[in-house]
């Protein structure tokens, strides 16, 4: 498997890792779908690796099968803006998926047709899934009452 | 009250775009369905746009049941967890209870003896039986077919009274454990889960009797909520509603866990695609898990019920008081947990609903540093647009019972 968006491939627990670029993930989905088979996108999801540099993983769970191979391609971002190009023009099962990345680690996806909050409240602060945000304590305080 | 408006907020206020006037368009009617409505099954709230009683677009708004399960896990120590994993789809506890075990075993390098591997399979069949039996009760209920619920739950109970003989819990059973299992199958079991199995068959040919040639049931199913086979891969649905498709992919099969390649049994398909073909998939689902239940019984091996593995597993309680390793483990277990190896792995099972995959991310402490939780009915109700368009309202009922989500499962 070669494509110039691969910057590295591991191999763990008989499973496959690319570590990829993140400017081309739209481009190396689309070679992975058409030429390599994998017609499905199991999961997007994130790892937040605060206070490290570069703080943020974007995970592709790829699946395909006919070939009965999985595969995972990680996109490393750095923290102040994350932001990402969606892969929903490639895998239409890609939108909720991001908009939970986005909800819960604050990573936007460019060209993403309708990036809102899917799981917390449409006004709510802050992404829950990040590890500077605090597990316990009060969202609001209610003076009136 | 003023609060500054980030500018995450304000991204996702910002109102969707309005689309341009056109007089000769049909006038749409906006309908809120749910969130607390009874064949949602949970609390799920689509915004539906009719013409007349056809729906033209569906939007499903998911999120009510989100109980932060995924950050919550990152506090617990791996065993603990455990119980977590439970609550995130209250009909297929043990299958992710199963498939969170296993991705730490693989982590953790630990190897399962066959009896803990045997006893898993049959639990998490037993799991899918309980599943698509309440399936199967509130489909038919939906529908009009109000008999069937209460021949599914008299066999539901038996089930459950089985959970209850090897946990001591009926729902949460928190059965399957990292290195094995949580307590030793208890004495007699054989008995229980063999009068249970041996009556089965017969009990699906019931229900069977009450609605495959019913003329009503039929005219309520077949032909109703058809979803191509490319939207469903592209959407990343899975499980019966992709094999009453006609594509035969079962992970049992494709990537075998737990033995599962050990076992003699059929994937049912069906290529009408529609709420008919999925009920027969998911009946015949159940005689095949019938039959591994049965072959788990009469195959059960002998040996040990949890892996050699003392700082992983609690010690007997008899060593305890004898020995002084066995001491200090379990004192070492239940204060601060178990260490597993940094790496990640994803590790996926077939769940009544489809594919389960838990994606864990260890960095080498006492707690999972993260646990990306992939849900079967998170995707399936993302294909829900795609289903409901140009269906008639009441037609909808049915195309949602047969996809069979939870809303735990899809909101964690």
């Amino acid at each position: 498997m070669s494509h110039h968006a691969i910057l590295e491939e591991q191999q763990a627990f008989g499973e496959k890792t690319l570590i990829v670029e993140p400017k081309h993930i739209v481009d190396l989905c689309r070679h992975l779908k058409a030429e390599e088979k994998f017609v499905r996108l199991s999961a997007v999801t994130a790892v937040d690796w605060h206070p490290a540099t570069p703080r943020f993983e974007v995970i592709y769970h790829l699946h395909s099968i006919e070939r009965n191979q999985r595969l995972r391609l990680k996109a490393r971002l750095d923290d102040g803006q994350p932001a990402i190009d969606s892969v929903c023009e490639v895998w239409r099962g890609a939108d909720w998926y991001e908009r939970e990345v986005f909800d819960m680690f604050g990573i936007r996806f460019r060209n993403h047709p309708n990036l809102q909050r899917i799981l917390m409240p449409i006004d709510w602060e802050g992404h829950p899934l990040r590890k500077d945000y605090p597990v316990h304590g009060y969202k609001y305080s209610y003076p009136s009452e | 009250m003023n609060r500054p408006l980030d500018e995450d907020r304000v991204a996702t206020l910002k109102a969707p775009v309005a689309e341009p006037e056109n007089p000769s368009a049909p006038r749409l009617m906006t309908l809120n369905m749910g969130p607390q409505h009874p064949s949602t099954h949970g609390v799920l709230r689509i915004m539906l746009e009719l013409e007349g009683e056809t729906i033209r677009k569906a939007q499903p708004d998911i999120g009510f049941l989100h109980t932060g399960i995924e950050k919550e896990c990152e506090q617990k120590t791996w065993q603990q967890a455990v119980t977590l994993t439970d609550r995130v789809d209250y009909l297929a506890n043990l299958s992710n209870n199963l498939v969170y075990a296993l991705a730490v075993e693989k982590l953790l390098q630990i190897e399962i003896p066959p009896r803990a591997q045997w006893t898993r399979v049959m639990m998490a069949e037993l799991s899918r039986l309980n599943s698509h039996l309440v399936w199967l009760g509130t489909h038919a209920l939906d529908i009009g077919a109000m008999s069937v619920f209460f021949y599914c739950f008299r066999e539901r109970e038996d089930i459950l009274r089985i959970f209850e003989m090897f946990s001591g819990q009926r729902m949460m059973t928190s059965y399957i454990r990292i290195g094995g299992l949580a307590l030793e199958p208890p004495r007699g079991w054989q008995t229980a889960v063999g009068k249970f199995i041996r009556a089965f068959p017969s009990k699906v040919d019931e229900y069977e009797d009450l609605l495959n040639s019913n003329p009503i049931w039929k005219r309520r199913t077949q032909g109703v909520g058809f979803i191509s086979l490319e939207d469903m891969l592209d959407l990343g649905v899975t499980g019966p509603m992709i094999r009453g498709a006609g594509l035969k992919w079962d992970i049992r099969k494709s990537e075998p866990y737990s033995s599962y390649e050990k076992f003699d049994f059929e994937v049912p398909v069906h290529t009408e695609n529609d709420v008919y073909s999925r009920y027969r998939v998911r009946l015949e689902e159940m005689r095949q898990s019938a039959r591994i239940i049965r072959q788990a019984l009469e195959g059960m091996p002998e040996g040990a019920w949890h892996a050699d593995a003392p700082k992983v597993v609690l010690p007997d309680r008899e060593k305890m008081k004898t020995q002084m390793e066995a001491l200090i483990y379990h004192f070492k277990i239940v204060t601060e947990g178990f260490r597993v190896p940094a790496g990640e792995v994803y590790q996926c099972v077939e769940a009544p609903r489809g594919e389960i995959g838990y994606y864990i991310v260890s960095d080498g402490t006492s707690k999972p540093y993260r646990i990306h939780m992939r849900t079967p009915s998170f995707a399936n109700v993302q294909a829900l647009p795609v289903l409901l368009k140009d269906t008639l309202i009441a037609d909808s009922i049915a195309a949602l019972g047969s996809v069979d989500f939870v809303l735990g499962d899809t909101d964690r």
